[in-house]
C-alpha cells in the first residue's frame, strides 16, 4: 500500500481531497454553467449562498425552520415510542402477529403522502396534523423492524432468561430490547428519511409556516435563488440528522459492532 | 445408595413431540434419583434425547407424563433451585452486557443488598478464575473463558443443582481438560450437586461419581453405573488407570449396543 508510507498529514490531505473533490468540482461546474446560461431558473452558487444568508439567517429561522424541526423531532420521537412499544407486543405474541401481519404490510405499502388530505380532513389544519402525518409514514419501518427483531431473538438467550426466571420487565429491558436493538436502529434510520420527506410535504399543503411552506412560496413567486437555498437547507438538515443518528447508533450498538469485529477477525 | 431422601427424583419421565409426520417419542419412561452433593454424568449416543431430558428436568419443557421432583416438591417450571449451563455459551451469554453484568443479571430480582450482590458476583468470578475479566464483554474472551463466565453466572445464582448440557462440546481439547477440572474442583470445594450431560464417554468417567448410560431414542436409562475411581482425580494419572479403561470400555460397549439395537429395558448394577 502506498498510503501507508505517506506521513499522517499527507494522508489527511489526501482523504480530504477525496471527500471534498467531487462536491467542489460540481459547484465549480455549476458556477460556470450558470454564468453562461441565459435561463433565469438556473442561478449560480454565489447567488444561492447569498439568498441562503438573507433568507434563513434571521427571523425566518424562528418562524419557519424551528417549527419544522420541532414537528420533525416530535414526529420521529412519537414514531419510535409507538413503533417500538407496539412492535414488542406484536413480536412477542405469535397469534396477534399472524393476525396483523398482512394488514401491517398493506399499510406500509401505501405511499404516506396520499394520506395527507385524509388526515387533514379528520384532524383539521394544525401543527398536530403535521406530526400525525409524519408518524403515519415513519412508524412503519420502526414497527416492522421491531417485530422482526423481537421475533428473531435467539432461542438460547430466551431459554437462558427462562431458566434464571428473569421477571417480565427486567427481561424486556435487559434481554428483549437489546437483542432487537440492531433491527430497531435499522428501522429508525429508514424512518428518518421518510419523516423528513413528510415534514416538507405536509407543510406544502395548507400551511402558513415551515420549511415546506417557504419553499413552495418561493416557487410560486419565482424567487428562484431563495427556493434553491431552501433545498440546500433541507439537504443540510438531512446530513445533520444522519450525523446525530450515527453518534447515537455508535453509542447504543457499541457491543454489536464490537462483537461483529471480534467474530470476523 | 445413601438412605437420605434424594435431592432430585425423576420418575417415569416421558416426552413425546407431535410432528406432522406423526409423534416422535424422544424420552420414554426414564427414572433416576440423585442425592445432595452428587456429581452425576449422563451419557448417551448422539441424538438420543439428552437435551430434551435435561430441559424437562430443568422445567424448561413440560414432560408428556411422569414426574420431576426437586427436594420433594414437583418441578412444573424453571426452578430457583436449578441453574443451567448451556452448550452454546456464545448464545447464552448476553453480548450487550459485560461479564459482570451477565453474572449479575439473574441476581437482580433476588432481594439482595448491593454489597451482598457484589460479593456474590466477585466470588463466582473468582471461583472460575476470571476476576480480571469482569469489565470485558463476553465476545472479547475465548470460548473457554466464555463458558467459565456461564458457569460463574450459574453458581452465583446459588442453585441446589447445577445442570450442564454438553458444556464443553464446542471447545478445544486442552481448554476442555481445564474446564473438566474446574467442574471437579467446584464440586469438591463447594459441594455443588451437578448433573452433567455429555456424549463423551471418557469425560463422563473422568468427571462422574455415577454415570447414567442412556439408550437410543426413545431414551431410557440402560445402566446406572457407579464410578469407583479415587475421588482425587488428575487428567494424566486417572485416565491412565486400568480401572478407567475398564469403565470406559464397559460404557462404550453399552453405547454401541444402544446405537444398534432397540431400547433395552432399564437395569441397574449394585
Amino acid at each position: 500500500m502506498t498510503a501507508a508510507r505517506r506521513s499522517p498529514a499527507t494522508r489527511i490531505a489526501v482523504n480530504a481531497a477525496f471527500a471534498l473533490g467531487l462536491p467542489v468540482l460540481i459547484v465549480v461546474l455549476w458556477g460556470l454553467w450558470s454564468a453562461r446560461s441565459a435561463n433565469r431558473f438556473l442561478v449560480g452558487p454565489l447567488a444561492v449562498l447569498d439568498a441562503f444568508r438573507r433568507t434563513w439567517i434571521g427571523p425566518a429561522f424562528a418562524d419557519d425552520v424551528l417549527p419544522s424541526l420541532s414537528r420533525l423531532a416530535l414526529g420521529l420521537l412519537a414514531s419510535i415510542v409507538l413503533g417500538v412499544a407496539a412492535g414488542v407486543v406484536i413480536g412477542r405474541l405469535r397469534r396477534l402477529r399472524e393476525l396483523l401481519e398482512p394488514l401491517l404490510e398493506f399499510f406500509r405499502a401505501i405511499p404516506p403522502p396520499v394520506l395527507i388530505p385524509v388526515v387533514m380532513l379528520l384532524l383539521g389544519i394544525t401543527g398536530t396534523t403535521k406530526v400525525v402525518i409524519i408518524v403515519s409514514g415513519a412508524i412503519w419501518p420502526i414497527l416492522l423492524n421491531t417485530i422482526d427483531g423481537v421475533r428473531s431473538t435467539d432461542s438460547v438467550m430466551t431459554e437462558t432468561a427462562d431458566s434464571f426466571r428473569i421477571p417480565r420487565w427486567q427481561r424486556l429491558w435487559s434481554v428483549v430490547l437489546p437483542a432487537a436493538s440492531p433491527r430497531i436502529m435499522t428501522g429508525v434510520r429508514q424512518a428518518m428519511s421518510v419523516a423528513l420527506i413528510l415534514m416538507v410535504i405536509s407543510e406544502m399543503f395548507a400551511s402558513s409556516s415551515g420549511l415546506g411552506y417557504r419553499i413552495a412560496y418561493f416557487q410560486r413567486n419565482y424567487l428562484v435563488a431563495e427556493m434553491w437555498s431552501g433545498i440546500l437547507l433541507l439537504g443540510l438538515i438531512g446530513v445533520a440528522l444522519a450525523v446525530v443518528f450515527g453518534l447515537v447508533e455508535r453509542r447504543v450498538l457499541r457491543w454489536y459492532h464490537g462483537m461483529r469485529e471480534a467474530t470476523h477477525a | 445408595m445413601p438412605d437420605s431422601s434424594p435431592l432430585l427424583r425423576v420418575e417415569h419421565l416421558r416426552k413425546v413431540y407431535s410432528a406432522a409426520q406423526g409423534d416422535i417419542e424422544a424420552v420414554g419412561d426414564l427414572s433416576f434419583t440423585m442425592n445432595r452433593g452428587e456429581l452425576v454424568c449422563i451419557v448417551g449416543p448422539s441424538g438420543c434425547g439428552k437435551t430434551t431430558l435435561l430441559k424437562c428436568v430443568a422445567g424448561l419443557l413440560r414432560p408428556t407424563s411422569g414426574l420431576v421432583e426437586m427436594d420433594g416438591s414437583p418441578v412444573t417450571g424453571p426452578s430457583p433451585a436449578m441453574a443451567v449451563v448451556f452448550q452454546e455459551y456464545g448464545r447464552s451469554l448476553y453480548p450487550w452486557l459485560t461479564v459482570r453484568g451477565n453474572v449479575e443479571l439473574p441476581l437482580r430480582h433476588k432481594k439482595l443488598s448491593r454489597a451482598v450482590r457484589d460479593r456474590i458476583v466477585a466470588d463466582a468470578l473468582e471461583a472460575v478464575g476470571l476476576p480480571q475479566a469482569a469489565r470485558n464483554h463476553p465476545w472479547q474472551l475465548s470460548g473457554g473463558m466464555q463458558q467459565r463466565v456461564a458457569i460463574a453466572r450459574a453458581i452465583a445464582y446459588q442453585p441446589e443443582v447445577l445442570i450442564m448440557d454438553e458444556p464443553f462440546a464446542a471447545v478445544d481439547a486442552q481448554t476442555r481438560a481445564d474446564l473438566e477440572d474446574l467442574v471437579r474442583t467446584l464440586h469438591r470445594t463447594r459441594g455443588i450437586s451437578t448433573v452433567f450431560v455429555t456424549h463423551d464417554i471418557d469425560e463422563s468417567v473422568y468427571l462422574g461419581q455415577r454415570v447414567l448410560i442412556l439408550s437410543n431414542s426413545p431414551t431410557r436409562v440402560r445402566e446406572d453405573l457407579a464410578i469407583d475411581l479415587p475421588a482425587e482425580r488428575d487428567q494424566l494419572t486417572t485416565r491412565a488407570l486400568p480401572r478407567f479403561t475398564e469403565l470406559r470400555t464397559h460404557i462404550y460397549e453399552h453405547i454401541r449396543r444402544a446405537r444398534q439395537g432397540p431400547a433395552a429395558a432399564p437395569q441397574s448394577t449394585p
